[in-house]
């Protein structure tokens, strides 16, 4: 039972990270129609801006650990933004009237140029930086010696991610460019019509993605203690599969489907076999896709002629 | 030619403009660049993160996107915003459909004769038959994509399951390549009926990444299956192909031997080259004549409007399934090639990479057109093997070449196949009736 408890906590964590990049996805999704395959390169260059910021932050001789973190989380998502803004500028909104299967092919093509791009600039060797945030509560000890822990940057993770929601939830609900984005999710033409621009829109869209993904670079930084040129491929696949599970276009549900990965992953890791968690993850993707195509959220589509 | 943007064209803009903009891209450069260029990083021998500063570095780059973005405006501004395809006079145009017309006989003359011509270039024959292995990956990927238009990521499973289907049977039950390379064939295809029965009712974005989702998944447990696939190791000691039984070695029923010539290492590669040669031409043959029969027909049909095809009673899954099984088998063989050809495979020759690589050769070449999909194979390993020593540039100029090409010309570089069949006149048929109002 403890373990259980444990291994949830674990999960949770990792699915709030999920469910952050999955938002990106599941917003371009939503209005753009398109997967933006290169999304998950974009939380890679989240998480390499974050750390390169970091170890700036901690030569210039600064101490006050909240105050980094804090200056840190804004660089990185100010500068991960912009590369969301250029990204579509340059790959996507050329295409945006091409036949269907162009700017799939464009975005996988940008996914390459961003792996690369990191791995010349910042080597292939994997970063670590020593662990920032160190402690932790125990919730409890059973008999056996089996503690529960809950550590700092756990209750960070959480705490953020649930912050950026709410935060998130306001900009789409209450205000104009939420509401803008609703309306070009619906039809384009229309909302263009009454006077919504569209490709500030979209970009504004590409920006909100770019910058939740650097978060949750940031806060995969700060919880596995290093990045990697390739992180963002599988991240990217199990994120798109959580933006698919919790049905693709909703909001509540990328979030949803993103802790509903993590525990899979993390249970499946704990009970069966580590080497298949990511079989495990993908078959998931296969099996939602066959069964509720429309995922636990999500709206059926409509086809129009 | 350029989709038409949604942008209003611009009038001639003045030097201030031009400089203006130029310097507002250096601008977001500099931005862009600043920490991932002018910083880097590497972990030290202790583990512990040291970084320098590479200022100059840059200062070059964002000094190149100031004078790059510059020359693309001006060359807008004179190549002008109706396109460049109205710029070929007609004479080049004649010209071009002429060459267009010999260069696929002529093509095949000429890589008949390689094996002839560099006999004792052992470097050129093995480029020839990587290109071979690409031409025949890139015409099976041709029926999946280029079409039926269906956009498959996982390509390089059902190559991954040919190699092994090939490499598992020849090492464990001493089996021939040629009884192997049906089976390899026959396995990927089911492979390819297992996974496509379920999924081919997605559509298109969702499709391509379960098929990547399957890639990964096959070379996952390729990986960790290593009782039977011997794991991140491979497998090694895979028999070499015979000429229908006749071994191609040194000993004395050797095919050297028999025929009474002195044996060389090089017959093995030239008869390599040959098997792969006729292997990709079976799959050229195969397609052809495909796309003459009624599922050829549908399979053109579904790439152009999925919901017409069904308004027409054809059966949208069991033709996108004989599309991906069709594609899946020749996979396949070009797999149990690729392991005879090796001697041994590795799960790292089964990447996503590679399933990218195949699929931009056929987006290269002009989804559908069997000659261009052979021209861009042989462009693109070509170039690749050109920039060999720029390793680590290779694939950051692939993805920027992907991006470029998908802006400049999404139907592909080389060719475009329209469909075989269409009307050639507009029919004033009741749909059009409706549109206008009489309906």
């Amino acid at each position: 039972m403890d373990y259980f408890a444990q291994q949830l906590i674990n999960g949770l964590v990792l699915g709030s990270i999920y469910g952050l990049i999955a938002i990106g996805y599941t917003m371009v999704y939503g209005i753009v129609g398109m997967i933006n395959f290169a999304h998950g390169d974009v939380f890679m260059i989240g998480g390499f801006i974050a750390l390169i910021t970091f170890l700036l932050l901690i030569s210039t001789g600064l101490t006050a650990i909240p105050v980094i973190l804090l200056i840190v989380l804004l660089v990185s998502m100010a500068i991960t933004a912009l590369y969301g803004w250029t990204i579509e500028r340059i790959a996507y909104r050329p295409l945006r009237h091409s036949f269907r299967l162009a700017p799939m092919l464009s975005a996988i093509g940008m996914s390459f140029v961003l792996t690369n791009y990191s791995q010349v600039a910042q080597g292939a060797r994997v970063k670590p930086i020593p662990p920032v945030i160190t402690g932790g509560y125990t919730l409890h000890e059973s008999a056996d010696g089996f503690v529960i822990q809950l550590s700092n940057i756990q209750i960070i993770v959480v705490i953020t991610t649930i912050v950026l929601l709410a935060i998130f939830t306001w900009l789409v609900s209450r205000t104009r460019l939420g509401r803008d984005m609703r309306a070009c999710e619906q039809d384009q033409t229309m909302a263009a019509l009454l006077g919504v621009d569209v490709d500030r829109t979209i970009s504004m869209t590409f920006v909100i993605g770019a910058a939740l993904a650097a978060v949750a670079g940031l806060m995969y930084l700060l919880y596995y203690g290093l990045v990697d040129f390739f992180m963002g491929f599988v991240a990217g696949i199990k994120a798109f599969t959580a933006a698919v599970l919790g049905g693709i276009g909703s909001l509540p549900g990328a979030m949803l489907g993103g802790l509903a990965i993590g525990l899979i992953e993390t249970f499946w890791s704990a009970y069966f076999s580590v080497e298949y968690k990511d079989v495990a993850a993908f078959s998931i993707l296969i099996v939602v896709l066959i069964f509720m195509p429309t995922g636990l959220l999500g709206r059926p589509e409509v086809e129009k002629v | 030619m350029k989709a038409p943007s949604t942008h209003p064209i611009k009038p001639a803009t003045s030097i201030p403009a031009l400089l203006k903009t130029a310097f507002v891209n250096a601008l977001i450069a500099l931005v862009l660049f600043s920490l991932m260029i002018g910083i880097r990083t590497e972990a030290g021998s202790s583990g512990q993160l040291t970084y320098w500063t590479r200022f100059g570095d840059l200062a070059s780059i964002v000094a190149a996107v100031f004078g790059g973005s510059i020359v693309i405006e001006l060359l807008r501004q004179w190549i002008g915003p109706t396109g460049a395809e109205k710029l070929v006079p007609p004479a080049v145009q004649s010209g071009i459909s002429f060459i267009g017309r010999y260069l696929a006989p002529a093509l095949l003359i000429f890589t008949l004769l390689v094996p002839v011509m560099f006999y004792n270039q052992r470097y050129i024959l093995d480029l020839a038959i990587l290109v071979l292995t690409y031409v025949m990956l890139g015409w099976g990927l041709n029926v999946v994509v280029g079409l039926a238009g269906l956009l498959d990521l996982g390509y390089v499973a059902f190559y991954a399951v040919g190699a092994y289907s090939y490499g598992l049977l020849a090492t464990n039950f001493g089996w021939s390549f040629w009884i192997c390379l049906p089976l390899a064939g026959i396995l990927a295809a089911f492979w390819g009926v297992l996974l496509g029965f379920p999924v081919l009712r997605l559509r298109g974005d969702y499709l391509a990444i379960v098929t990547l989702a399957f890639g990964e998944i096959i070379r996952l447990v390729i990986i960790n299956w290593q009782d039977l696939t011997g794991g991140p190791n491979g497998v090694s000691g895979i028999p070499r192909p015979s000429f229908f039984g006749i071994p191609l070695d040194n000993s004395d029923d050797g095919l050297a031997a028999r025929l009474g010539i002195e044996y060389s290492p090089t017959h093995r590669i030239v008869f390599l080259f040959y098997l792969i040669l006729a292997l990709a031409l079976l799959t050229n043959w195969a397609t052809i004549r495909l796309r003459r029969l009624p599922i050829g027909r549908a399979w053109e049909a579904l790439r152009e409007d999925e919901v017409a095809c069904r308004a027409l009673g054809i059966n949208t899954t069991t033709t996108k399934l004989t599309a991906f099984a069709t594609g899946a088998m020749f996979g396949g063989f070009a797999g149990a090639f690729f392991a005879t050809r090796q001697g041994f495979i590795s799960p790292e020759s089964f990447t996503f990479q590679e399933s990218a690589l195949v699929l931009a050769i056929v987006v290269l070449g002009g989804m559908g057109s069997q000659l261009g999909v052979a021209l861009a194979a042989l462009a693109m390993i070509g170039g690749f093997e050109l920039f060999r020593s720029l390793e680590s540039y290779r694939m950051l100029v692939f993805g920027m070449a992907m991006v470029l090409i998908m802006i400049w010309r999404p139907r592909g570089l080389i060719g475009h196949r329209a469909p075989t069949v269409y009307l050639t006149k507009a029919q004033a048929i009741s749909s059009d009736l409706v549109k206008e109002g009489h309906g």
